[in-house]
């Protein structure tokens, strides 16, 4: 009855896309799909906006009618879609068309495939076309079709190519033997590209990370290497500068949306005075009066810690807050099949070089980075050659917290914005001062990003977890070597 | 409050005073368990919770006394000393969770759908393994990372830093569970211990009373070593370690030996802090834990015996009673005692106490 009905509706080429819209509609889910499979199987243009509209749950955009879908008819609905859009005239249309179809094209749409392969102009459409075709030919009957299709596939390094491969080598899949061998051959080209794709994009995750630590323990290398003493509230300069940012995008929103793209920009300074003000304000009353005696600094610091942590909970919630990229911070440049880099991380390890440049220049080149370098190297000295220490150490405090703020501007971008935020990176960073050496832009570069990708190649081979442990364990077994770090300042100086 | 009167008590009686007020918390703390053994109705009544309370406290002063005895004589702040704490806790949990299991396998296992125990697991329905557990995991722990760490002469911020990585790393390997320790939930639903049930008073006082005595006899030994030639030679590590191997003495014997030690205690306080509380997991793990021990040891007074003792109980009493009062405020409060004590009261509580007798 329902094969009559089809064929029948098939044979009228008059029927008007109003009248199938209808009879999709009142179809039960089985028939709706045989529907839309043979219509993926035979476009027509005129089916376009029906299909476009379905896909909304409608059949038409003044019918308010909604089509009750499931998970399996949207796959089918984007199927045929992309079939008909095979007709279009726009090439991009074409390309998103064919390799959506390299995903879920069918059996029955081979004959159309292939015609519209024959008639393809643009060479990206045509390959992406072969490639689609090449999926269904792995099925095909004659052993030299399927030969030429399994070749085609090894020349791709798209995951999906690698589960059909996978699938035509299981037992009883493939009897021709020379197929069989191609599709080995086939399989581990695939495998090779999609390996080096994996392991490109370890490295680039452990980059991102290496960054973000990097403008975390940027700002805590230059107040340890002055000071010596810890800053556990160092994280919590990270989450300030975070909810800065929240704050800039809210007021944006609030008072002036045409500036809420470029709101990351505007907290940046934002960010930097905030946390640099709280930092100073710190050091003038609190670690002042602690020098001399770095273990009780860092239990104050603690302490500071927790009640800027329970502050922050109180005033906004112990609830993650809401911050959003702006459109040229999402999306992301896709590299290889497996590996696309997001815009937000580009920027952001762009922007933790710039800071170190930016750092090394006051610390190189400016009268105030002369004296902070003199009051690290020797303190009494600088004193009795008129550096007034105290000052220095004010505005070295506030320009590590700084620092620290413009890393939760970076960290906003890409993580929560919670209270905790700060307690989850302060271990790391640590670690990254351990490793680079007290006071050292270098040591803190290197090993920051050292441990982003150990960090990050280490996590897909024995666990997230593990890999930190051996991390630390290997940093213990680093420090025996060099218990001052990567790059030691030399000296002749002990207590 | 009363604490002027104390001091002025103190000032005029001097050391026989401060003995017999000991001897008075002594006797108060042995005859907690026996009142709680009274009819319910009765006056002098002390309620189960009131007994696992005070209990939990002791476990705690025990743990800043082993701290004090790293920092205050040897000058290594750890913040890592949760990890023992835990660790002993944990093993004396194995045997526990053998116990309320019988024959099968514990409750998280058959959750996961193991057939059989890990190796680790091996022998824990023994409690004298047990025991052995509880001495040998946080020792054997700190053995290796004390003779590395000493090795290559950390100290200061830098030690400290390593043993909050170490006790951070010990939170992620737990919370798993895979690791095979009920991952989050950690061990709880406990029955028996020796075929005790855990939850009766008598089984609940005579734990109580182990922990006293614990206590007392590591307030001993803590006693006996500082006042020894060895405790000279930690006081010496603390002041001036390039001098004393100037002087012809390799200070890493005498480092490992005291941390491992205070590992070890940390560890048996955990062994009796989990059949009094009846749970543990992961979360006593975690950094902000081992550093609150550094307030309990620095309010009280580092350097000294008692002090801790006084901050541990101090600190854990007024944050019993803070969170049920302000639970919002606690954490401010705790944030400024922590900036507060170091800033004005670098000796603590005991050193207070002295300063006023010693005019």
């Amino acid at each position: 009855m329902l094969r009559l009905l089809l064929t029948l509706l098939m044979l009228i080429p008059l029927a008007t896309q109003a009248s199938e819209g209808e009879f999709f509609l009142t179809a039960k889910p089985a028939e709706q799909a045989q529907l839309l499979e043979s219509w993926a199987a035979q476009p027509d243009s005129a089916r376009l906006s029906l299909l476009e509209n379905l896909r909304q749950g409608r059949i038409a955009a003044d019918d308010t009618r909604k089509v009750r879908l499931n998970n399996r008819l949207r796959g089918l609905i984007d199927n045929a879609l992309a079939s008909h859009q095979l007709l279009s005239d726009n090439s991009a249309t074409r390309l998103a068309a064919a390799q959506q179809l390299q995903k879920s094209a069918q059996p029955a749409q081979m004959a159309f495939l292939d015609r519209r392969f024959a008639l393809e102009v643009d060479p990206a459409v045509h390959a992406a076309l072969g490639l689609a075709l090449a999926n269904l030919q792995l099925g095909a009957s004659e052993p030299a079709v399927r030969l030429a299709a399994v070749r085609l596939l090894g020349e791709t390094g798209d995951p999906l190519a690698r589960t059909r491969l996978e699938a035509l080598l299981q037992p009883n899949a493939e009897t021709d033997p020379g197929v069989r061998t191609a599709a080995e051959t086939s399989l581990a080209q695939v495998q090779r590209k999609l390996l080096v794709g994996e392991l490109l994009g370890q490295a680039f995750s452990g980059l991102s990370l290496g960054s973000i630590l990097l403008l975390a323990a940027l700002g805590l290398a230059i107040t340890f290497g002055l000071l010596g003493v810890i800053n556990m509230a160092h994280g919590e300069m990270l989450m300030l500068g975070a909810y800065s940012t929240y704050m800039v995008q809210v007021l944006l929103q609030r008072y002036a949306p045409g500036a809420i793209e470029f709101y990351p920009l505007i907290a940046l300074p934002v960010a930097f005075t905030v946390s640099a003000g709280v930092g100073m304000a710190l050091e003038r009353t609190v670690i002042r009066h602690l020098y001399g005696r770095p273990l009780e600094t860092l239990l104050a610091t603690w302490g500071i810690s927790l009640i800027l942590i329970q502050a922050i909970r109180l005033l906004f919630g112990a609830q993650n807050v809401e911050v959003s990229n702006p459109a040229w911070l999402s999306g992301g440049i896709q590299l290889l099949p497996n590996l696309v880099l997001p815009y937000n991380r580009l920027v952001i390890i762009g922007f933790a070089l710039a800071v170190v440049l930016l750092t090394w220049l006051l610390l190189n080149r400016t009268r105030l980075g002369l004296n902070v370098r003199a009051v690290t190297q020797n303190r009494n000295m600088a004193a009795c050659c008129g550096v007034s220490t105290g000052r220095v150490d004010m505005l070295a405090f506030g320009l590590g917290s700084g620092i620290a703020g413009l890393g939760g501007v970076a960290l906003s971008q890409v993580g929560n914005v919670g209270p905790d935020l700060g307690q989850s990176y302060i271990i790391d960073s640590f670690l990254v001062v351990v490793l680079g050496g007290v006071g050292q832009l270098a040591g803190s570069l290197w090993a920051a990003f050292g441990l982003g990708i150990a960090n990050k190649l280490l996590e897909p081979q024995i666990g997230a977890v593990l890999g930190k442990i051996l991390i630390l364990a290997l940093i213990i077994l680093f420090i025996q070597k060099r218990p001052q770090g990567l790059f030691a300042l030399k000296g002749r100086v002990i207590d | 409050m009363n604490q002027p009167l104390l001091v002025t008590a103190t000032q005029k009686a001097g050391p026989r005073l401060t003995l017999a007020i000991g001897a008075i918390a002594v006797l108060l703390l042995v005859a907690l368990p026996l009142l709680s053994l009274l009819p319910a109705d009765h006056a002098l009544q002390v309620s189960a919770y009131t007994l696992t309370l005070v209990g939990k406290i002791l476990c705690y002063a025990i743990v800043a006394l082993a701290l004090d005895l790293v920092w205050g004589y040897a000058g290594l702040l750890s913040l890592g000393h949760g990890l023992f704490f835990a660790l002993g806790g944990y093993a004396m949990g194995m045997y526990l969770m053998r116990q309320a299991a019988g024959d099968g396998l514990p409750g998280f296992m058959t959750f996961l759908s193991w057939s059989e125990l890990p190796w680790y697991w091996a022998g824990t329905e023994h409690f004298a393994w047990a025991l052995c557990l509880v001495v040998l995991a946080p020792g054997l722990l700190a053995l290796v990372f004390g003779w590395f760490a000493f090795r290559s002469r950390i100290k200061g911020v830098y030690f400290s830093i390593m043993t909050q990585a170490l006790t951070f790393a010990g939170m992620l390997l737990f919370f798993r569970n895979e690791t095979g320790f009920g991952g989050n939930n950690g061990f709880t639903s406990f029955r028996t211990i020796l075929g005790f049930d855990i939850a009766a008073q008598g089984t609940r006082a005579v734990l109580f009373l182990l922990t006293v005595g614990l206590l007392l006899a590591s307030l001993y030994l803590c006693r006996c070593l500082t006042r020894s030639k060895f405790g000279r030679l930690l006081t010496a590590v603390r002041d001036a370690e390039n001098r004393l191997m100037f002087c012809g003495y390799d200070p890493r014997g005498f480092k490992l030996l005291v941390w491992v030690l205070s590992a070890v205690l940390c560890g048996l306080a955990g062994a009796l802090y989990v059949p009094q509380v009846g749970i543990i997991n992961p979360s006593e793990m975690s950094p902000t834990n081992s550093i609150e021990a550094a307030v309990w040891v620095a309010l009280g007074g580092r350097g000294t015996l008692i002090g801790p003792l006084l901050g541990a109980g101090l600190v854990n009493g007024m944050k019993s009673w803070f969170t049920v009062a302000f639970p919002e405020f606690w954490l401010f409060f705790l944030g400024a005692l922590f900036i507060l004590v170091t800033l004005y009261l670098p000796k603590g509580v005991v050193g207070l106490l002295k300063k006023r007798s010693q005019p």
